[in-house]
């Protein structure tokens, strides 16, 4: 059926009766009356879905049958983002970043600094022990978190998954997080049959995540057949968490409160090694090559799909001009603390890594942890009356 | 429930010529449990084929939702309007406008929940082209969504004409507002009495309306305005689509037969709150809702009152029963008022 659903396509579009074979000038032409209006938009994929990429990739499908179509639909939908500039598109399985690299390899080139999947390789690390100095003052410091994704290879991506697969993706993940033990021993909470004390529980503590509203995940199809399949699962401790079936197949985070980001990270990397160990017992793997890393829904979160950050207070160095450009230069950015898309509430910002691809895990968190450390030394110059420095940009930037 | 594991076993090998499965038709009634007025229809037809690929799913549904419709029963298509009797008649200090509305698929294209853009742009290309060629009581003018100027946009807003992107997640979890606003845009007469929405939930709506209750005007000029559409639309080798069993066919299961609801804004303020009011309007085969459209309360007692029925009666025949219907209410609201009673004014089931 899905093999049969670019040929539909053209069907479709009146281009083929269901007899017919196509001549590649009748697709070119009808591949300019299909083109997107993109005059209003801001988003990579309109940056750089010039008319003869789509002509030449709108009649492609992955093996799926995931059509170019449906990958771009959330840029279409989404002309502009007022805070940054957003992807625009979605992979809906693996093959996606394949068939459609004439897209995708310039989308990933802008939005990971120049990385060129077609002669760079990523490097992955998940050695936690090569960490050094992750340990913050907590008296700025309030809490340390890392998460990040994880596919599972042989089935669709969340904006194109059956109801069938996404199941699978829930048994396969919820199979191997109960075969965690010690510190990492936990319970899955599954949306559709939590009771209202669990619920209740699940949202006192900040876990339970929500059907999603934004329309750059909604477009994307991402919320379809809610809450089939989805579910939260943490550890007794309260301090490893996998969301199951939300954006991701999976999303691992690790997190405590204070400034112990070096624990953070060790358990990040144990509990990860752990469930991959347990996936691969029963013969599934996580998505992965050596050119992009991490396979995950959104070409923004390839590599180490990682995003390592602190909420910490900055009182001072908050208001000080070069807040903005010292984080630049120290390759991280801010949030509020609710998270993408939320505002600083006083002067508390989640400070997190910019980058995921091109550099490994050990590198990207050594990055947050010495920017951190940097951000708090200036803090505490400015307490002093003393005055700071913006840091030099890294080497190549 | 329709949706039996035996009937979605059966179903989800197949496909319609265009590629839409019973996933895509089901995925709105899937994602929308339940509306807390109506019972919603929770399916939606990706293309004409949609209805016959997926018979076994959709003929329950259509049986259900038309009061009992048979696979076998053929529907009657009645636009003459010098068929109507009456209707130029309802009490203006009661009835504050009149409306008649249908939808048009345009043969030969997938519907919105399916298209393309490329689709999209042609039915709005092919429809700019039969509205330009209306005169007389007719001409008008196309604002497409993408083009309109502000002045342009505030009037329409104004005239209470502009249509939104969907925010409904029924349309919206069906696929309805892609590409919004792209080949999207409202057409109307000079007199404003004449409207047409292209490519919002079907390819076509359109409506006919006017203040007061002169009912049998609005028809006369939803008939006359219609056929002329469907005239040059033939003539371009694009028909509207249409059969014999399923009358006009239209994006939801709801809208199809005439795809029609005439209907009028009417103040009832005491029959409203009468013990009998649903009753009346169930036996009258009419249907309320609030003068904000569906979904939506009535306020200070005026009522949105339409035809209930769409499929297995003709347009005339819906029409003469908002027609009758609402002059009876009317005229026991007027009784109500001399604190009269109107059991004997009850009507039979219809």
């Amino acid at each position: 059926l899905s093999a049969n659903k670019a040929r539909a396509a053209l069907v479709r579009r009146g281009l083929l009766s269901l007899n017919t074979t196509f001549h590649g000038s009748i697709v070119d032409e009808w591949g300019l009356a299909e083109y997107p209006d993109l005059r209003q938009h801001n988003n990579c994929m309109a940056s750089h879905l010039t008319p003869a990429i789509y002509a030449k990739l709108c009649d492609k499908s992955t093996p799926n049958g995931y059509t170019l179509d449906q990958a771009i639909q959330t840029g279409v939908d989404n002309p502009g983002h007022p805070f940054i500039k957003t992807v625009g598109m979605v992979a809906g399985d693996e093959e996606t970043y394949e068939v459609f690299a004439d897209l995708l390899d310039p989308i990933i080139r802008e939005r990971h600094n120049g990385y060129d999947c077609r002669t760079m390789t990523h490097p992955t690390d998940l050695d936690s022990s090569k960490l050094h100095s992750g340990r913050f003052d907590e008296r700025y410091v309030l809490s340390s978190r890392v998460r990040t994704g994880r596919s599972i290879r042989g089935l669709s991506l969340p904006p194109a998954c059956t109801r069938a697969e996404r199941r699978e993706v829930e048994r396969v993940t919820v199979d191997a997080l109960a075969g965690l033990s010690g510190d990492l021993a936990g319970k899955y909470y599954s949306l559709t049959q939590m009771t209202d004390a669990e619920q209740q529980q699940l949202i006192d503590d900040h876990f339970l995540f929500d059907k999603p509203v934004s329309p750059l995940l909604t477009c994307a199809g991402m919320a379809r057949d809610w809450p089939d399949a989805r579910g939260i699962w943490h550890n007794n401790e309260k301090t490893f968490l996998v969301w199951i079936n939300e954006e991701d197949h999976t999303r691992v985070i690790s997190m405590e409160k204070g400034g112990n980001m070096k624990r953070v990270f060790d358990r990040f990397c144990r509990g990860l090694k752990e469930v991959e160990r347990m996936i691969q017992e029963k013969g599934w793997e996580f998505m992965w090559n050596e050119k992009l890393g991490y396979i995950l829904t959104c070409p923004s979160n390839l590599g180490t799909g990682l995003r390592a950050g602190v909420h910490v207070n900055l009182p001072r160095l908050s208001k000080d001009p070069r807040f903005s450009k010292i984080l630049d230069n120290l390759r991280l950015q801010k949030r509020g603390t609710g998270g993408v898309d939320t505002a600083a509430v006083g002067s508390t910002f989640d400070i997190s890594n910019l980058d995921r691809l091109g550099q490994s895990e050990v590198q990207l968190v050594q990055t947050v942890v010495d920017g951190v450390n940097y951000l708090i030394e200036c803090e505490k110059k400015l307490e002093k009356g003393q005055d700071i420095k913006v840091p030099a940009p890294p080497k190549g930037n | 429930m329709v949706l039996t594991k035996d009937i979605y076993n059966k179903l989800r090998g197949k496909s319609t010529p265009s590629g839409f499965t019973v996933d895509d038709i089901i995925q709105t009634g899937v994602d929308n449990p339940g509306h807390p007025f109506i019972m919603t229809v929770g399916c939606v037809a990706g293309d004409e084929e949609s209805y016959e690929v997926f018979k076994d799913l959709l003929d329950p549904i259509i049986s259900d939702r038309h009061s009992g419709y048979k696979p076998t029963d053929k529907h009657r298509t009645d636009l003459n309007f010098e068929n109507l009797k009456g209707g130029d008649d309802l009490d203006p200090a009661y009835v504050l406008s009149s409306r008649v509305r249908t939808g048009r698929s345009i043969k030969g294209f997938t519907l919105p929940p399916h298209n393309s853009r490329g689709e999209r742009r042609t039915i709005e290309k092919l429809s700019i082209e039969a509205l330009a060629t209306l005169s007389g009581e007719f001409k008008g003018k196309y604002y497409p969504l993408n083009g309109m100027t502000d002045k342009e946009q505030d009037q329409l807003i104004n005239d209470h004409f502009l249509f939104d992107k969907p925010v409904s997640p029924l349309l919206t979890c069906a696929g309805m507002a892609r590409d919004w606003p792209d080949a999207r845009g409202i057409w109307h007469n000079d007199a404003k009495t004449f409207l047409v929405w292209v490519n919002e939930e079907d390819h076509l709506r359109v409506i006919s309306m006017q203040q007061g209750g002169n009912m049998k005007e609005v028809f006369r000029r939803f008939c006359t305005g219609l056929l002329k559409i469907e005239e040059t639309f033939k003539k371009h080798n694009h028909g509207f689509m249409w059969n014999e069993h399923l009358g006009y066919v239209l994006t939801c299961p709801s809208n199809l037969g005439t795809g029609l609801r005439g209907g009028v804004h009417v103040k009832l303020p005491k029959l409203s709150t009468h013990a009998k009011f649903e009753e009346i309007l169930t036996r009258l085969r009419l249907q309320k809702r609030g003068t904000g459209g569906v979904d939506t309360a009535s306020v200070g007692g005026v009522f949105d009152i339409s035809n209930a029925d769409r499929l297995g009666s003709s347009e005339v025949d819906q029409v003469q029963m908002v027609v009758d219907g609402v002059k009876l209410m009317v005229a026991m609201e007027k009784k109500l008022e001399k604190s009269e009673s109107i059991d004997d004014m009850i009507p039979a089931q219809k």
